[in-house]
């Protein structure tokens, strides 16, 4: 069902956690359906120095959460706004077709994170 | 590796007995029960043979047992065949919410056709009461539905209570019996219904063979139409080897139910508690006592249940949940949702549902390796605080 880098991902997750003093935070989805992605981030120079995530749900939001923070851990903001939940699922070697929509969202709660960091800093200057 | 399979309420492995039983009705006596020579005429014995062990299993003559080509059938051929039959008498038909899909989407196809449908409640162990079989009881009622050992949740119902509130009101009682049949004593004149269906695959029998008891004088329409076939109530030539199989797989159960069962109840409370007492957050589904034995079913708070089953798998255990992504739809288990669980808590079910192969040995291993995969997930779990 699932692809040899999906389970990787899944049994092996990478930059589970939080970060103290988080610079933006993302979080999508909601516990009715069954997938809430949480994730962190730590920005130095317009880099994403640190990223941390935590996700309820099935194998596949845990895996294209894992493989978002890998992505774009020291890319610039600019760079990991380009990355899609479609381009996160392509990394992972594909999703099953059921997964594609509800498990897929890693990437909008980075955006989300992103997004967050932004508006917070502009209201600091 | 450590092999552990929990997942006896999905399917079973057939018995080596019923399998040597099957062997010789594929290729030396392959005949058709219907042809008149000898070759045919031991098929035809072997069929009647099988049918009155699987009417021994449940008390009734063997007269009343008809073969289908499983649980889903048979369902299929009381809920259509009964309302057919007897649309004149009335068109109202009851089921309850917890029913397996089987019972339920045939409900639903049958409402489609103009029959109304009546949904029951139940409690949040699962319980359908009789209280509430009254209270949907109406005078065009022909037709109550309610299973008898709930699949998911293991809850056990009242049966002999509503089927006589059925008959009460004039209608018929047919019961899913599939999750029961074959480990609890089933008897269908101390239940008191006129329909029970049953599978062959769940009772360590083939895949693809199980009957529906019908109460002689109640009027079913037939559900496959060609040859006179099962007292032309089912047409088909019919599946010999299966059919054998599930004889063979239903004299086995009555032999061995009653100590099988004591056993598998010993191994449940053991793994229950066990869970129950190591990992926090955790409901056990379904009622505490009043359940099928060796039926485990419990919700981990914070976490889903795909997750667990995929963690499980990896350690060898395998196990089944009600989580949406593991039904192949974006709702958690129905029966679930109907015992009010809130959606969060349904998608972090489990169910472990024991049987033959399983040992106490296995149980330990299971409460060792289950706790650190809860624990592992709700680590990486935005719910938990």
């Amino acid at each position: 069902m699932y692809s040899a880098k999906v389970m990787d991902h899944f049994m092996n997750p990478r930059n589970v956690g939080e970060i103290e003093h988080a610079d933006g935070i993302g979080e999508v989805g909601n516990p009715v359906c069954g997938d809430i992605m949480h994730i962190e981030i730590k920005v130095q120079d317009n880099v994403i120095d640190d990223i941390k995530f935590k996700t309820f749900g099935c194998a596949a939001a845990i895996a294209t959460s894992s493989m978002v923070t890998e992505m774009v851990k020291g890319k610039t903001l600019e760079e990991a706004e380009k990355v899609t939940n479609r381009l996160v699922a392509e990394a992972l070697d594909g999703l099953p077709p059921q997964k594609m929509h509800c498990s897929n969202l890693a990437a909008d709660a980075l955006h989300q994170a992103i997004q967050d960091y932004l508006s917070k800093s502009r209201s600091a200057e | 590796m450590v092999k552990v399979y929990l997942d006896h309420s999905a399917t079973t492995p057939m018995h080596e007995e019923v399998l040597k039983a099957m062997n010789p009705y594929f290729v030396d006596r392959f005949g058709n029960p219907s042809s008149i020579y000898l070759l045919g005429q031991e098929a035809r014995q072997a069929v009647e043979h099988a049918r009155s062990q699987v009417a021994d299993l449940i008390n009734c003559p063997a007269g009343e047992i008809i073969f289908t080509a499983g649980g889903t059938e048979a369902d299929n051929h009381a809920l259509i065949g009964y309302a057919l039959a007897n649309k004149d008498k009335g068109r109202h038909i009851i089921v309850s919410s917890i029913e397996h899909h089987a019972v339920l989407e045939t409900a639903e196809f049958l409402a489609k056709q103009g029959f109304d449908l009546t949904l029951l409640p139940v409690d949040n162990q699962g319980t359908v009461h009789p209280d509430y079989l009254k209270e949907a009881m109406r005078p065009d009622t022909i037709l109550v539905s309610i299973m008898h050992g709930n699949n998911e949740v293991g809850t056990i119902q009242p049966i002999q209570e509503l089927a006589e509130i059925a008959h009460q009101g004039g209608a018929v009682f047919h019961t899913d019996a599939v999750q029961t049949v074959g480990k609890i004593p089933v008897d269908v004149k101390d239940l008191n219904v006129d329909m029970l269906s049953l599978s062959g695959h769940k009772i360590y029998g083939p895949k693809g063979i199980g009957s529906l008891y019908v109460r002689k004088g109640t009027r079913v329409a037939s559900f496959m139409h060609g040859g006179g076939q099962e007292r032309r109530r089912r047409a088909g030539t019919e599946n010999v080897p299966g059919i054998v199989g599930l004889g063979c797989a239903a004299e086995i159960a009555r032999q061995e139910m009653a100590q099988e069962a004591k056993r598998l109840q010993h191994l449940a409370e053991k793994l229950i508690k066990g869970i129950l007492q190591s990992i926090p957050d955790t409901y056990l589904t379904g009622h505490p006592h009043n359940r099928i034995p060796g039926h485990v079913s419990v919700c981990f708070k914070y976490v889903e249940g795909e997750s667990i089953l995929l963690m499980l798998d990896h350690m060898g255990v395998m196990a089944s949940s009600g989580s949406a992504c593991t039904s192949g739809s974006l709702e958690p288990s129905h029966v679930l949702l109907a015992m009010g669980y809130p959606h969060e808590i349904a998608h972090g079910s489990l169910r472990l549902t024991l049987g033959k192969s399983n040992t106490e040995e296995q149980v330990d291993y299971v409460l060792e390796v289950l706790p650190p995969i809860i624990e592992r997930l709700r680590a990486m779990s935005p719910l938990m605080k």
